[in-house]
């Protein structure tokens, strides 16, 4: 149980995951953040990208947007995008790239859409490898 | 006194009704426990939602220029009231009480002199509504043809409220939905979504952390309040959906109690007119024998 702190995953229909954990990595809007126990408390929201979580074994979470919460070592993910990677389905990956490279080259979206579509783009990328 | 035949009748036909409101009974119990079961699994995620605004409010100092959505437009002249109900009838007092508290509400909006727009979630309600306040209605939404909902459906009416709000079209907004407490009980319930209600959840919450920020309060709270309209707007169709099978269930069951003793009576009433036939027959031959 040492430096262990609790991490929840709620969607809005359901409890996603609720587990004890040593780290967990969130991509954070102005970059990636890696969180121990006892990080002073915090409140953010998230962009396109990979959550991970490191107890014993590894797990990864694919997610496009969320607000955390950490307080008293326990660590709140409230999204309603969340996808565990290994449901995640292989064949739609290569769609969803061209996608969202379509979307970039078109001009007119706006800057926040833009960041937010290349950032789906990496994570689709890292997925596919 | 009607007639053997016409009683016949009669008793099959309420037979047959009592087959179709047990079957719906049926129905609504079985769906009655997935609605259940979601709308329970909903509340963490709206609860937790709210804590977070909570704990960011109590951290922002300049209420002035905080946004629009937590804290009003300050003024008190134009409401926006979205009204959720079902699609579907037959369940009881479940639309008709959502909407006799809704117009207990537009009555004293209107008597203040104020604005009022309405939106409509689900056909039964804009039925009932549009009779009286039908030009007050400014857009209906009805998820008929979806078998479950989701957080889109709930999202598409967030999102009309938020645009509405942008464009300055009221300043307040209040939703009515049916709060469900147990199977029997559903309490329909008006809830203030816009300005955010933050009263009645302060006292509750007595820790105070001095949270981080990231990028900082305004920017995660622009990003946030926006969900949390949408969250709301979810979390009241989820209990909307669950009540309204839990009153569809009771409505169902006491109909089919009361088809039972509507067949017991007209079986009684049956066999009585049998029974006073033959006995008349009898009278007749045994008359028409003495006299011979």
């Amino acid at each position: 149980m040492l430096n262990k702190f609790t991490v929840e995953i709620i969607s809005p229909d359901q409890l996603v995951l609720k587990q004890e954990t040593n780290e967990v990595t969130i991509p954070c809007y102005e970059g990636q953040m890696g969180i121990l126990k006892d990080h002073i408390p915090l409140i953010t929201f998230l962009r396109p990208g990979l959550i991970t979580i490191k107890s014993e074994n590894e797990s990864k979470y694919y997610v496009e947007e969320g607000t955390v919460e950490f307080s008293n070592n326990n660590l709140l993910i409230l999204t309603s995008t969340v996808k565990n990677l290994l449901n995640f389905d292989q064949n739609s990956i290569s769609d969803l790239i061209q996608k969202e490279e379509a979307k970039l080259n078109d001009p007119k979206i706006s800057d926040k859409e833009r960041y937010i579509a290349s950032y789906k783009l990496d994570t689709f990328r890292e997925i596919n490898q | 006194m009607p007639s053997l035949d016409d009683l016949k009748k009669r008793i099959k036909s309420v037979k047959s009704t009592q087959k179709i409101t047990k079957a719906m009974k049926m129905v609504a119990a079985a769906k009655l426990r997935k609605a259940q079961e979601s709308a329970e699994k909903g509340r963490p995620y709206s609860q937790k939602m709210q804590n977070i605004i909570l704990n960011l409010t109590k951290s922002i100092n300049d209420l002035q220029n905080a946004p629009k959505l937590l804290v009003g437009t300050g003024e008190d002249k134009k409401y926006l009231c979205v009204v959720l109900t079902a699609d579907r009838g037959l369940c009881g007092g479940f639309n008709s009480n959502i909407c006799k508290l809704a117009k207990t509400n537009f009555k004293k909006i209107l008597g203040e002199g104020k604005e009022l727009n309405i939106i409509t979630v689900g056909s039964k309600g804009h039925d009932q509504i549009k009779r009286e306040y039908g030009k007050y209605v400014i857009k209906k939404f009805s998820f008929k043809d979806k078998k479950n909902i989701s957080f889109k459906e709930a999202d598409e009416v967030g999102k009309e409220i938020i645009s509405l709000f942008n464009q300055t079209k009221f300043d307040k907004c209040i939703i009515f939905y049916n709060n469900f407490k147990n199977v029997i009980t559903q309490i329909p319930q008006a809830q203030q979504i816009i300005p955010a209600e933050t009263k009645n959840l302060k006292e509750g919450n007595e820790q105070n952390f001095s949270y981080e920020f990231e990028p900082d309060e305004d920017e995660i709270l622009e990003d946030l309040l926006p969900k949390n309209i949408s969250t709301q707007v979810f979390k009241a169709l989820l209990e909307n959906a669950a009540s309204e099978q839990g009153s569809r269930m009771t409505a169902m069951d006491n109909a089919t109690r009361n088809a039972g003793d509507l067949v017991d009576k007209l079986t009684i009433d049956y066999n009585r007119s049998r029974q006073a036939s033959i006995t008349k027959e009898l009278i007749e031959i045994i008359s028409g024998a003495e006299s011979l």
